[in-house]
């Protein structure tokens, strides 16, 4: 079978973000720019899948600006047989991306459609869940688990309390939480057979995709600082001060 | 307005985070109708009905709502939203599963985990880990939105006198099943919505020494929580992780043991009221946002706190 791995360009977990001083976005200038820790996770998922003889081929896919070419090459280091981009020098809200992954899910017909649950920098955990909405499949969302078997998928959910299972027919879309697996590191051959693999390039539009904004960021700001309070020396005056100061035991 | 709350609850409980998202409704303002959609759900209606500011309660119920299928109820709610201005759902697991499904059915752009409402089209919600607050507009027709249900106080549960009414629209896409689920069983009160939450870190040291902290929790009354480190480390399960992309909490005492306070942690108890750090490490970052904080060895300062609680 075939599976379809979504990845996204994002700024390194490890990178502070801040806002700029004018409160018009945020300040990405000569920051570390990486695939999305989720997104690793699934084209980790996709390759141990193939390891196990279960998928056959594993397409990546991005939609960002040119650079995002070096996280593909990454998926493709990683173990993915070829890429595409979906070119867009603006950055896409999640329907924009639903609805482009949705035209790559029309021209590849992919089996299986393996994604992050969000991506670290808008955190909206809303693309694949949309891709669901617009393609019909059915959706296994903050994956622990997955297992293909008899032409359906099972996925272990991470939910509120615990774990839930879902058999989804084929095609699907699991979406990624971050103790499926443990990714591993690329290595050095397999980097540089990464960069003679095919690489596709493409534009919303000539998928016939709207990609135009719905939202409108007005503003971004640092959250409020909570003030630091006191140390304490010992847990007696610990115990006094939550019971005399504070009144909360 | 008007506007549609979408009901979290266990087909026989309604769940807490319901009226924090109606309180998010109510600072929208608006008629608020609530839909329950479940399988054999109609006590859970019945207490809808009752809850403070709502004006009409809708029961979907059909066996194929019963383990709230994205594929199922989705449908759903993009048919019932054409009569609303927005549509609410609270941040949860669920409410994160299904509200992008009804917002792309609908053609519309939802807003997720939003934490304060600043009018009818425009929300503040984190990005970035909790690092970075954005103030976001919408042009949407329909406004779906997810909420972050600390940011809300909850509307009380009684005093309301809402219509009930029944829609018989059912949906069954067929392409996906419950298989199981195995929900953590626990004496002790939910993780958010616990008054007190003792947390343990990769200070901790082991899954053993958890039990340390499970017995102050129970002196407290308190529910025992983790930082992402000690999940990682497989200390505790994972439904257990408050952080950014665990748990959101904010109970009126946080306990935070053994924690060093990484943003993606703060980003999970800082709405808390009172927060304490017990951590060897002087120069940790919890102390940052702590309102106590006591320098030392946890194993030394839990058991004579246990002691002298």
């Amino acid at each position: 079978m075939k599976v379809l791995v979504a990845v996204k360009r994002v700024v390194d977990y490890n990178v502070k973000v801040r806002p700029k001083a004018d409160g018009t976005g945020v300040e990405l200038n000569n920051v570390k720019m990486s695939i999305n820790p989720f997104c690793e996770i699934a084209v980790e998922e996709a390759v141990r899948l193939k390891e196990k003889g279960t998928v056959t081929e594993i397409v990546a896919v991005s939609i960002g600006p040119q650079q995002a070419q070096e996280q593909l090459r990454t998926a493709l280091a990683l173990g993915a047989d070829r890429a595409i981009l979906i070119k867009s020098d603006s950055d896409l809200e999640p329907l924009a991306v639903a609805k482009c992954l949705k035209a790559v899910c029309e021209q590849e017909s992919p089996d299986l459609v393996l994604m992050g649950k969000q991506s670290i920098d808008g955190d909206n955990n809303q693309t694949g869940q949309m891709l669901g909405a617009l393609t019909g499949y059915p959706q296994g969302t903050f994956a622990s688990q997955v297992v293909v078997e008899g032409g359906k998928v099972n996925v272990t959910r991470e939910i509120d309390g615990g774990l839930q299972t879902l058999a989804l027919n084929l095609p699907a879309i699991v979406t990624t939480d971050l103790r499926l697996n443990e990714p591993r590191y690329a290595s050095l051959p397999n980097i540089m057979k990464a960069k003679k693999k095919p690489l596709d390039t493409m534009t919303p539009e000539e998928l016939g995709v709207d990609t135009a904004p719905r939202v409108t960021l007005l503003k971004v700001e640092a959250p409020a600082q909570r003030a630091a309070g006191i140390k304490v020396a010992s847990v007696d005056e610990l115990v006094e001060k939550l019971k005399n100061e504070a009144k909360v035991i | 307005m008007s506007i549609l709350v979408i009901a979290e609850h266990d087909n026989s409980q309604l769940k807490p985070a319901t009226l924090n998202t109606i309180s998010a409704a109510q600072a929208i303002g608006g008629d608020i109708t609530v839909l329950v959609a479940g399988g054999g759900c109609a006590g859970v209606a019945d207490a809808a009905v009752k809850i403070a500011g709502v004006s009409k309660v809708l029961l979907a119920d059909n066996a194929a709502y019963g383990h709230q299928l994205a594929e199922n109820v989705a449908p759903l709610v993009a048919e019932l939203a054409a009569g609303y201005s927005h549509v609410l759902a609270p941040a949860t697991t669920t409410g994160k599963n299904l509200a992008p499904r009804v917002a792309a059915l609908l053609d519309v752009q939802g807003i997720s985990d939003i934490s304060a409402v600043e009018s009818a089209d425009t929300f503040k919600r984190p990005i970035y880990a909790g690092n970075v607050i954005a103030t976001v507009q919408s042009s949407d027709a329909i406004k779906v939105l997810t909420v972050r249900a600390t940011a809300f106080d909850p509307v009380a549960a009684e005093g309301g006198s809402a219509t009930l009414e029944a829609v018989g629209a059912a949906h069954d896409a067929s392409n996906s099943a419950f298989v199981g689920e195995e929900l953590a069983v626990s004496e002790r009160p939910e993780l958010t919505s616990a008054r007190v939450v003792v947390s343990g870190g990769r200070g901790m040291g082991s899954s053993d020494n958890f039990q340390m902290l499970e017995k102050l929790a129970d002196k407290l009354g308190a529910a025992v929580g983790a930082s992402r480190a000690a999940v990682d480390a497989g200390f505790v399960p994972n439904d257990m992780q408050v952080g950014q992309t665990g748990k959101i909490v904010a109970p009126d005492l946080y306990i935070a043991v053994g924690i060093s306070g990484a943003i993606q942690h703060l980003a999970g108890m800082k709405d808390s009221k009172v927060i304490v750090a017990i951590n060897k490490d002087e120069e940790a970052p919890i102390f940052q946002v702590a309102d106590y904080g006591l320098v030392a060895d946890l194993f030394e300062a839990l058991p004579e706190l246990d002691n002298k609680l």
